[in-house]
């Protein structure tokens, strides 16, 4: 019986050069999992392999999820399995509303789960009561996506997103990344409103003040050059914030 | 014996063949074009003679034009000799049950969500077949005929409106304009004529009629709308739906006259035959467009989808003659797989005051190339006259063209003319980030799309944009891997 999510000696690389080097790692259902690492070490890699990337090739080990082979899917279907990745640098694009966007993206899983469309009603209640939550306006929702955002509005909006699609596994990537103090407070909003006992996430994160505040983890791992060196519980955190990384090198 | 064997099958096949023969006769042209032929279809049209005069002389002249090869479009040369110019409806051949369809094509109607009484009308289905079609129609004239909107055929208006037709048929496009107008004006087969008096709205958009009528419209279309003073029109031409259509080489003609603060707004959505992925058949679609605004704040509106031919040469235009007139262009051009788009506008500010605004989205995807050629042409008179126009062009993968060729004149120092330009890609990253939501690659490029074209898409009246954001899903499909 393997892990909810498993990952097994998993290997990739960008052209010639190799990201992940053996990496793995077991994860459950309803968990949250910090990944910490010096920059460089292959944490957005790893997320973007498990979304199905096509920029990454993967060259070894395997990953099952659900009991599935997760890389035999295609992104989409990986995504409409559950899998949702909230981006560093979510890329705009012009002309189409954010609330077009999440329509297409939530009718989409609905199809591929055998359910029907969700009319344009009900989408909108769905949509407006999980903006207030973030403190998004409705005249953002007519933005197109990304297009003029802030850091701060970008990585609100993909809070919601991850809000209004209900994936089961949410990968943050630097969620807290280059934003201001007030706007740090709230980006731990999604994981909790969302974290749950039928919800994993994976978050991805330097600042250990908002892990510990924010998303208060049950796991913590440690990536160091393409592998996972550390697996353990909120005291890694603790000394990261004292040694930083120096002892994990050594043991890579 | 054999000899009589033979003759006897002959004598058979004869009594078919005459039978057969006269009928036919009776209704196709020979092919090839003649002076002969010319009389043959206006006599079939029951013309008077000044219009049969008009299709003679305007022969004579195509006689002594050569075809013109300036748009960036690639072809092997047309037979002018190998095309019938007049044949009736062929019910004959025509499938007569829905059933009897090609089921690729009602496959794209559905993807299209085309409702589906409209399916075999579409499709080709002899009219008599198709449900409730005809006293639609007649419902509908009725209701335009209270307000003396003249809504028909361009041949019933030539029988019950002569005066009108007489007046302003080849007005704005003179048979002299080009190769394939001056084709038009000796062949044209059939197409719409709308008359709107003074101070008339037209209560309704000017579609439905047009849709059932379709498959009557040959390849040589003839529109003539005349819009009187203080009126107001909105024209929908064509449907989002693939048509059956055998006819490679169409060449239409569509003339507007806007009068004294009248406005006309134009709608196509032009998906003619593509022709298949390698690039075999497809329709060529050699189009004039013009309108005059006549009169003063006069205002016309080209909007147009063109998603399909295997050619298209087009550019619809605006002749601002009138003080403060307006002309626009809004335009998205999709082409995919072997296609070629040269098309765009142009805009003639002879009036003080008169405006001009052109947005064009050309999007090229496959191994297609879309070219958009414009001319804004500022005369002597065009004082404090303005234009602006927009060309974006998007890519998709890397086999495909784009090409935009602005070209600006201006004979008045207080006219001014601006021009914005891009080009982009879709990129990985946008795809990416559609997919990991869940969308496929299709609907992904698809989305992207319809956000690049949506300052176009907004102005095509409501229900027509949203079978034409569907239409460029079905058009893009096999774009991305
Ligand atoms: N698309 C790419 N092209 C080239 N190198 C890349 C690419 N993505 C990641 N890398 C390299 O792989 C290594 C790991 O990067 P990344 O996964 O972003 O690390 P982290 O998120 O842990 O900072 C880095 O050396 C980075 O430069
Ligand atoms: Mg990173």
């Amino acid at each position: 019986m393997s892990a909810w999510l498993e990952i097994k000696d998993l290997s990739a690389k960008v052209g010639e050069k190799e990201i992940l080097k053996g990496l793995s790692l077991s994860v459950g259902k309803g968990e949250i999992h910090v990944l910490m690492g010096p920059n460089g070490s292959g944490k957005s890699t790893l997320s973007n392999v498990l979304c199905g990337d096509p920029m990454y090739e993967v060259t070894g080990g395997s990953v099952t999820f659900k009991g599935k082979d997760l890389l035999a899917e295609s992104i989409e279907e990986r995504a409409c399995d559950g899998i949702f990745m909230a981006f560093q640098r979510p890329v705009e694009i012009p002309g189409v509303t954010m609330t077009t966007f999440m329509k297409y993206a939530l009718n989409a899983r609905r199809r591929a789960a055998g359910l029907s469309e969700m009319d344009a009603v009900s989408f909108i209640k769905r949509l407006k009561i999980r903006a207030k939550a973030f403190d998004i306006s409705e005249e953002m929702l007519k933005r197109p996506v990304n297009v003029g955002f802030s850091g701060g509005e970008k990585k609100r909006m993909e809070n919601l997103q991850m809000a209004v699609l209900e994936p089961d596994f949410c990968i943050l990537d630097e969620m807290d990344a280059g934003l201001d103090v007030d706007a740090v407070k709230v980006a731990g909003a999604g994981v909790q409103i969302m974290r749950g006992p039928e919800r994993t996430f994976f978050v991805i994160s330097h600042n250990i003040g908002f892990l510990r505040e924010q998303i208060k983890p049950d796991f913590v791992h440690i990536l160091v050059g393409g592998r996972v060196v550390a697996n353990g519980g909120t005291e890694l955190m603790d000394e990261v914030e004292k040694n930083g990384f120096s002892r994990f090198y050594k043991e890579a | 014996m054999a000899e009589e064997k033979l003759s006897v099958r002959d004598a058979v096949s004869d009594t078919y063949k005459y039978g057969f023969t006269t009928n036919v006769a009776s209704e196709t042209a020979p092919k090839g074009l003649s002076e002969d032929v010319i009389r043959f279809i206006s006599a079939k049209k029951n013309e008077p003679d000044w219009l049969t005069e008009f299709r003679l002389k305007a022969y004579r002249h195509w006689l002594t034009m050569a075809e013109p090869h300036w748009g960036m479009i690639a072809y092997d040369p047309i037979d002018y000799q190998d095309i019938y110019y007049y044949s009736a409806p062929k019910t004959a051949t025509a499938p007569k049950k829905l059933e009897d369809v090609d089921p690729e094509l009602l496959k794209t109607y559905d993807k299209l969500g085309v409702p589906l009484q409209e399916r075999a009308a579409l499709a080709g289905v002899a009219v008599d077949a198709v449900f409730d079609s005809v006293s639609v129609a007649t419902t509908f004239r009725e209701k335009l005929a209270e307000k003396g909107i003249v809504f028909c055929s361009i041949s019933e208006a030539v029988q019950l409106h002569p005066d009108l037709v007489r007046r302003f048929l080849g007005s704005v496009v003179p048979y002299t304009d080009n190769f394939f107008a001056c084709l038009n004006a000796a062949v044209f087969s059939d197409g719409t004529f709308v008359y709107i008096p003074k101070g008339v709205r037209c209560p309704m958009e000017l579609s439905t009629y047009f849709r059932i009528n379709a498959q009557k419209t040959g390849q040589f279309e003839r529109t003539l709308i005349i819009a009187d003073d203080d009126s107001y029109v909105s024209y929908l031409e064509g449907c989002t739906a693939p048509q059956r259509d055998e006819n490679q080489l169409h060449a239409a003609i569509v003339e507007i006259v806007v009068m004294n603060n009248a406005e006309v707004k134009y709608s196509t959505v032009q998906n003619w035959y593509p022709g298949d992925k390698n690039g075999k058949g497809g329709i060529y679609n050699f189009v004039t467009k013009r309108g005059l605004c006549k009169g003063v704040n006069a205002k016309l509106s080209w909007t147009q989808v063109e998603t399909g031919s295997a050619l298209t040469w087009k550019y619809p235009s605006c002749v601002l003659a009138g003080d403060n007139s307006r002309g626009e262009f809004y335009s998205v051009a999709i082409t995919n797989n072997y296609q070629q788009a040269d098309t765009g506008t142009k805009m003639i500010h002879l009036g003080r005051g008169t405006t001009s605004t052109i947005v064009s989205k050309g999007i090229s995807a496959g191994h297609s190339q879309n070219t958009y050629r414009g001319l804004v042409r500022m005369g002597k008179g065009a004082e404090n006259a303005r234009n602006f126009s927009q060309c974006d062009s998007l890519l998709i993968g890397g086999s495909c063209g784009a090409h935009t060729l602005p070209n600006m004149v201006s004979a008045n120092p207080t006219a001014s003319v601006e021009h914005e330009a891009t080009t982009s890609k879709i990129s990985d990253e946008q795809l990416y980030y559609c997919r990991q939501r869940g969308l496929s690659a299709e609907e992904s490029v698809s989305l992207i799309v319809n956000g690049f074209c949506k300052d176009v898409m907004q102005k095509l009246p409501m229900e027509f944009a949203i079978e034409a954001t569907r239409l460029v899903a079905v058009s893009l499909e096999g774009s991305v891997g």
